[in-house]
């Protein structure tokens, strides 16, 4: 992992098309602004690993509650 | 298009014959699941509700969805760039909206996953699990209208009717 430490203001480019900007810095929260193509997926990396473990969750239902949910119109 | 029948095996339909020519493609897989691009709906009886989101490579990846609007009207987002290319959409009609369901015990407690809904276009036959930047709607959304409102009632706890 590439680690750079950087101060408000300061700016890291990725590639030719996506800038991250380092907006603010206060206590213990980093406010980052993204600037990258329409193209690019920007997601929180906590939501999209709530998503998995939800999915995951989902997985769990077993014969017994399909059998309810196939008599249950 | 001309069927294309195989034997899969289901989590819950057992050794079933489908039509992969009705089969959706999901080119980046869904979260937590990227190997799984393929999968099939199928019904749960004769239950309306809710049908199961079946991979035709894992048995045991079967989802329960349901539609959304059914659970929440007004339910809307926008569908993000990387998607509309990703689906190649060209109108929202080409667009069928399901939602993931976590069954829980008792039933009245499971909840529908409405941060990420699933989105097929029905045109290509491609689809995806779309997260939405957007906090106005929960991963747990309950399904049974009570117990969201009793959700509400306690996050606005203090205020008089």
């Amino acid at each position: 992992m590439l680690v750079l430490s950087r101060k408000a203001g300061d700016t890291i480019k990725i590639a030719d098309n996506i800038e991250v900007k380092i907006l603010e810095v206060k206590g213990d929260t980093v406010r980052v602004g993204i600037e990258a193509p329409k193209s690019v997926e920007i997601v929180r990396g906590e939501l999209i690993q709530s998503i998995k473990e939800t999915n995951a969750e989902s997985l769990t239902l077993d014969l017994d509650w399909y059998k309810n949910l196939k008599d249950n119109k | 298009m001309t069927p294309q029948l195989k034997e899969i095996a289901t989590k819950f339909h057992g050794k079933i014959e489908v039509d992969l020519s009705k089969a959706w493609h999901f080119p980046k897989g869904l979260p937590g699941f990227e190997e799984e691009e393929e999968f099939v709906i199928l019904p749960i009886g004769e239950n309306e509700q809710f049908q199961v989101l079946q991979s035709t490579k894992e048995a045991g990846v079967a989802f329960v969805v349901a539609n959304p609007y059914k659970i929440v009207e007004e339910y809307d987002f926008k569908i993000d760039d990387p998607t509309v290319d990703l689906l190649e959409v060209k109108s929202p009609e080409e667009l069928m909206v399901l939602g993931i369901v976590f069954i829980k015990e008792p039933f009245e407690d499971s909840t529908i996953n409405l941060q990420a809904p699933l989105l097929f276009q029905t045109n290509n036959r491609k689809a995806k699990q779309m997260v939405l930047n957007d906090k106005r709607y929960l991963i747990k959304h309950p399904i049974n209208k009570k117990k969201l409102d009793e959700i509400k009632e306690k996050t606005t706890s203090g205020k008089s009717e």
